[in-house]
């Protein structure tokens, strides 16, 4: 059920709006606010370039969506700049911060959190406790700490609460105690990102957040996205959902063969021949941004998702 | 044939002072195997450090304390080398380092270089260094019997080391039941199920494995002076067959569990008992010599091993359920 949006969501949308307005449209544009600056970031997997960027900037509290046919080297690039990879060469900061080389772990304190593209729900342990493992500054997680529960219980009853509010949002309250591994793929996904904003982190960075979600629940995804950004996170997605896409993103940057080849608001980047060329080649005359690329045999296997769910 | 004292022996393995040593050793596996899915191929090694820091330290003058820290100093170490250059790489790599290291403590201590330190191959008698532990028993020397149970009172094979031993492993269970319910226990388990997953949160995933392996190795290796305190250290005999029962325990009681290893332990030595005992009773020497039974036992271990991890892989107390669970 689509909401209206409220005065702060459109305030917030069209503030970023203004901010971006004078960005020129072409790749690597400098931006007025930028909380990510990535320079010369190259990866080869033998001989073949993954990733070669010269620049790009991601303008602080906007949402940017980064797509790119397959292979165009989007999750590459997402590992890269969270430390998950090394590059052969290029540096880039985060919030004034230089973050290349660093450990992912150290990243993700940083402020800077991520979720993969292959889901990364911990089966094993229930919504609740993936919830848990999320927060921050729980003093319990150090090894003396842990053997006198009064130090850590306070924080515990804080996260707990906090993770409660989380998955009511995302619709996943009711399975709070069952393992992760039994939920539906959709269902880990929409976890994975709950479980990420439990650390409150300043910038998120979802790899095909959509992939396998129920439509039912896209909707109130979308909101979830769009609500972060009213809180001031900024937002940097891998999607190929072109609605979404044009819904919700203030700004598009495109990638193909691991250079980013165009740059702009939706409207302007999906009405450019050239990336309607290089991303959906065979697609040539749909009409971007239509629903209608979400076909049939896609809608059919989210609504067996759907009914596994259940 | 005498069934009566068949049980009453069974009955003292429960809480024999070796059952106690590798419940111990099965606790310090847990941490590593069962809370974090470390795969430490070398536990009787952690062990055998133990035993030879804390006896080397004894026979040297020191006093009982300043031995037990020498013991936790060296497995703290070993632990440290061994995890220093394996914990980035994949799980297999600490496996096969383990297992050669194990083998690498029980070369040098057998090995005539150290013969001054260690004894070499004939190993360091228990009387060299036993007398500081059983100076600190409150109880008066001489023998003592509970029931059918009579054993000396601080001497060798005693009650005071039972009573020590079971004090000990008490204590372990309550720090692995206190650390498996905490945030730092979560951690543990959200790396033995994807450590990239935990990475992506903020955790630093190096450091908490590096804290189970010494955790669990300093575990080993007090189970490793409560091993060698009723007999004597004899490197050839904490070996890779001794990692292998600690396994067996381990899984048998199941893993990730509190109580697991020291049921595991116990039903280990009991069942290995009865099956010698019976043995020895029932077949005629002609047939099996008592050095066959022996290995006969060995063998049995080995067949229930296979068994277990066919029917019941999540061993006597470990839950079903999260077992069934694939990784999708
Ligand atoms: N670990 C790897 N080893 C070798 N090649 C890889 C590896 N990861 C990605 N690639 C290659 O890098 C390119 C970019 O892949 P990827 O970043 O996954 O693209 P995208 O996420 O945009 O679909 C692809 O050609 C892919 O085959
Ligand atoms: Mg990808």
């Amino acid at each position: 059920m689509p909401t209206e949006p409220s005065p702060a969501a459109t305030d917030a949308r069209a503030a970023v709006a203004a901010a971006l307005r004078d960005v020129p449209h072409v790749p690597g544009a400098p931006k007025p606010d930028p909380v990510l600056i990535a320079d010369d970031v190259r990866r080869m997997f033998g001989g073949v370039n993954a990733v070669d960027v010269d620049h790009v900037e991601v303008q602080r509290g906007a949402i940017t969506a980064l797509i790119g046919p397959n292979g165009a080297g989007k999750t590459t690039f997402f590992n890269l700049l969270t430390g998950f990879d090394k590059p052969n060469s290029g540096k880039w900061t985060f919030d004034g911060r230089s973050l290349g080389g660093v450990a992912a772990a150290r990243v993700a304190r940083a402020g800077m959190v991520r979720t993969f593209q292959l889901t990364k729900a911990l089966n094993r342990m229930t919504v609740m406790e993936n919830m848990r493992l999320g927060a921050t500054a729980q003093p319990g997680e150090n090894l003396f700490a842990a053997l006198v529960p009064a130090v850590w219980r306070p924080r515990e009853k804080a996260i707990t609460e906090q993770a409660e509010e989380l998955l009511a949002r995302f619709k996943l309250d009711t399975k709070r105690d069952d393992f992760a591994g039994s939920l539906s793929g959709g269902q880990r996904k929409l976890l994975e990102m709950a479980r990420a904003l439990m650390a409150k982190p300043q910038m998120i960075m979802l790899d095909e957040p959509m992939a396998g979600v129920n439509p039912a629940l896209t909707q109130s995804l979308l909101g979830h996205i769009q609500a972060l950004r009213d809180d001031g996170t900024t937002v940097l997605f891998v999607e190929h959902d072109m609605h979404m896409v044009r819904h919700i993103s203030d700004w598009v940057i495109v990638m193909t063969e691991g250079r980013i080849v165009a740059e702009g608001p939706p409207d302007s980047v999906m009405n450019n021949p050239a990336v309607i060329d290089a991303y959906l080649g065979a697609h040539h005359d749909t009409d971007l941004g239509d629903d209608a690329l979400l076909d049939d045999a896609v809608l059919e296997q989210l609504r067996t998702e759907d009914e596994e769910a259940r | 044939m005498d069934w009566t004292r068949i049980l009453t022996n069974v009955a003292g393995e429960f809480f024999a002072p070796t059952t106690a040593a590798y419940a111990l050793a099965a606790i310090g596996l847990n941490i590593h195997f069962g809370l974090t899915g470390l795969l430490n191929m070398g536990q009787a090694g952690f062990m055998l450090l133990g035993a030879y820091g804390f006896a080397i330290a004894t026979i040297a003058g020191w006093p009982l304390w300043a031995a037990v820290l020498i013991a936790i100093a060296a497995a703290t170490i070993f632990a440290l080398i061994l995890g220093i250059p394996t914990l980035k790489l994949r799980g297999d790599y600490l496996a096969i380092v383990t297992i050669a290291a194990a083998e690498i403590v029980r070369l040098v201590g057998r090995s005539t270089a150290l013969t001054e330190l260690t004894g070499a191959s004939s190993g360091l008698r228990g009387n060299q260094y036993k007398d500081t532990f059983q100076d600190a028993s409150p109880f008066d020397d001489g023998t003592w019997a509970l029931g059918p149970f009579e054993y000396a009172v601080n001497a060798s094979n005693s009650w005071w080391i039972r009573i020590v031993g079971w004090l000990v492993v008490a204590l372990a269970c309550l720090l692995v039941w206190l650390l498996i319910r905490s945030p730092w226990g979560r951690v543990l388990k959200g790396i033995r199920e994807d450590e990239d997953a935990v990475r992506s949160l903020g955790k630093n995933v190096y450091s908490y494995k590096m804290q189970a392996l010494v955790l669990g190795g300093v575990i080993g290796s007090l189970a490793g002076i409560l091993y060698v305190l009723p007999r004597a250290v004899q490197p050839d005999s904490m070996g890779r067959s001794m990692t292998f029962f600690i396994w067996t325990i381990l899984l048998l009681g199941g893993a990730a569990t509190v109580f697991g290893p020291v049921l595991g332990s116990i039903i280990f030595w009991a069942v290995l008992a009865v099956v010698k005992l019976t043995l020895r009773d029932v077949v005629p020497t002609t047939i099996l010599r008592s050095e066959q039974i022996e290995q006969f036992g060995w063998i049995i271990v080995g067949v229930a091993l296979m068994v277990l991890i066919i029917f019941r892989p999540q061993g006597i107390l470990g839950d079903k359920k999260e077992l069934a669970i694939n990784a999708h």
